[in-house]
């Protein structure tokens, strides 16, 4: 049996008095992709946000339960949100690269910012993760201009740099294609499968094609519920919950 | 036929609104341009090399508002040296951790302060500090950071709460702390308004006269230390205006001019930062 990465128990999520998510039981695996599919508004986001503490700087927002990531309760006192966070990293629906920042910063803050100075190392951390991400070949010759003046692939293809930089060890993206065309959504789509050999991967998506294509589990949230989650071929073939199949065959949501 | 009628009724309002907009921007405009043209006029005679390099002069004397410009920018200076810094604070302060129970006394503090006349915080500099070390460079920086700092403050606050939630949720799910996103992230994307708010209250206390003359009064001399008095270009106008020499009057208009000019330089500077790209 292996120890999942992220085991998450009775967790319940609020803003303010509205109760978003309802009692999630969860584990996810070490390197593999988690596909959370589900109607909008069903609490998808929420629950991402919950998995690296980002939930709770919405102000009301409030969280009880566990989230059990290498064997710690991320929610338990004394644990330090801010490592968490650099642990488990994010990519958010639209992509927000720092717009005052060059190409090179905007993959280097993180490590700079966190106390690394050596310009070497730098050096080779940006290009590794631009390397990564298929993106070092496009903006190699442009690394000191801005990064808001790329493609929106490109720029979300940065954003997924500059969480890998930091080497995070899991990786919450949410809807990271919803604001792109065909072609970068499969440029993403090909990375997210490469990223599983280093980094376990959850991933938001409305596209359930999408969630066929390049997820090992699938997860299907109602009404901030966990309605059925296991292997994708089995949700997709053969679903034992009614809503899911429902969901599927696209006659709702 | 009452449908034309209709539209020929509307056209007509139309011109008269046009006509009353085009009437008020005139109103706006005379007394500004009659200004600029009346300092522009006087003041342009008496400018020459000497105006500029000549401190002021004793009775019967050529002279010029040398050590006036001189001791304006070092009294603006030491103003924005305090004022500055305090003003970004609390602006910092204000948006960053707005959770926070203070920040509600704090922002409604800062509002009275800012309509305080300022010559009341000259008085309340002169009993605080001119009764124990005198009329000086230090009590007159000093009134004037306190006039500063509410407007540094508020346009530091609106400047950051511009900044997008999502990059600073970027920062924050980069694992980075709140004290390191506030400087690199929120700041940088910010620092093109914050400037401006700093330099518009420059412009602002630049043209001060009532709490400088109860701190550190008229002085014609050049500086000669924070504890002691300096010439200033708003004084000079004040003064000088009202000599009862010809060539001092003239003075009081070259300083006006100059005032003038430096206070028009600063907005143009803002012109300009707003108008250059964001990065
Ligand atoms: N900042 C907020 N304040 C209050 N309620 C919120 C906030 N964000 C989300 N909600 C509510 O929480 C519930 C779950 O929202 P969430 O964003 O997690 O849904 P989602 O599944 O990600 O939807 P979508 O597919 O549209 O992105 C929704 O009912 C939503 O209205
Ligand atoms: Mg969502």
């Amino acid at each position: 049996m292996v120890v999942p990465k992220i085991k998450v128990e009775n967790l319940n999520a609020w803003f303010g008095k509205k109760h978003v998510l309802k009692n999630i039981n969860m584990e996810i695996k070490e390197n593999t992709v988690t596909a959370i599919i589900g109607p909008s508004g069903c609490g998808k986001t929420t629950f991402l946000r919950c998995l690296n503490r980002m939930h709770e700087i919405i102000p009301g927002a409030r969280v009880s339960g566990k989230v059990i990531f290498n064997g710690i309760n991320i929610y338990d006192k004394g644990v330090d949100p801010v490592i968490i966070r650099k642990k488990i990293g994010m990519v958010f629906q639209k992509p927000n690269p720092f717009p005052m920042m060059s190409i090179y910063d905007n993959v280097a803050i993180g490590l700079k910012l966190n106390g690394v100075r050596d310009k070497k190392a730098l050096d080779t951390a940006v290009r590794q993760s631009l390397e990564l991400v298929n993106l070092w070949d496009e903006v190699k010759d442009d690394l000191n201009r801005s990064g808001a003046n790329l493609s929106g692939g490109q720029q979300q293809r940065l954003c997924i740099a500059r969480a890998l930089a930091v080497e995070p060890e899991v990786l919450l993206m949410d809807e990271p294609c919803s604001a792109l065309d065909p072609i970068s959504t499969a440029k993403i789509e090909a990375l997210i499968r490469r990223l599983t050999e280093n980094y376990t991967i959850v991933i938001v998506t409305h596209n359930i094609q999408q969630a066929a294509r390049i997820s090992d589990y699938t997860a299907f949230f109602y009404l901030g519920e966990l309605i059925e989650y296991g292997p994708t071929k089995q949700i997709f073939e053969n679903p034992k919950h009614e809503l899911t199949r429902k969901y599927i065959m696209g006659e709702f949501g | 036929m009452r449908k034309l009628d209709h539209y020929k009724f509307r056209v007509f309002k139309d011109h008269i609104m046009r006509f009353l907009v085009y009437l008020s921007l005139v109103l706006v405009l005379i007394p500004l341009f009659s200004i600029l043209y009346e300092v522009v006029k006087r003041g342009i005679s008496v400018i020459s090399l000497d105006f500029f390099i000549k401190p002021t002069p004793t009775v019967g004397e050529e002279g010029g508002i040398a050590n006036a410009i001189q001791g304006t920018f070092i009294t603006i200076g030491l103003a924005s040296l305090i004022g500055v810094p305090i003003g970004l604070m609390s602006g910092i302060f204000l948006s960053e951790y707005n959770e926070h129970k203070l920040s509600v006394i704090v922002r409604f503090f800062n509002d009275v302060l800012s309509g305080i006349p300022s010559i009341v915080i000259g008085v309340f500099i002169y009993t605080l500090i001119v009764r124990s070390i005198g009329f000086s460079v230090i009590a007159a920086a000093f009134a004037l950071a306190i006039i500063m700092i509410p407007i540094v403050t508020r346009t530091t606050e609106e400047a950051l709460k511009l900044v997008p939630l999502s990059l600073r949720e970027a920062a924050i799910a980069l694992g980075l702390p709140r004290w390191k996103i506030i400087p690199t992230i929120v700041l940088r994307s910010a620092r093109k308004t914050v400037v401006t708010g700093i330099l518009l209250s420059i412009a602002r206390i630049a043209g001060e006269s009532a709490p400088i003359l109860v701190t550190m009064g008229y002085w014609r001399w050049w500086f000669a230390g924070l504890d002691r008095p300096v010439a200033n270009l708003a004084l000079n106008v004040f003064i000088f205006a009202t000599s009862p020499f010809e060539s001092w009057r003239a003075l009081a208009w070259g300083s006006a001019l100059v005032l003038i000019l430096i206070i028009l330089g600063i907005n143009i500077a803002v012109r300009i930062i707003m108008r250059e790209k964001s990065w």
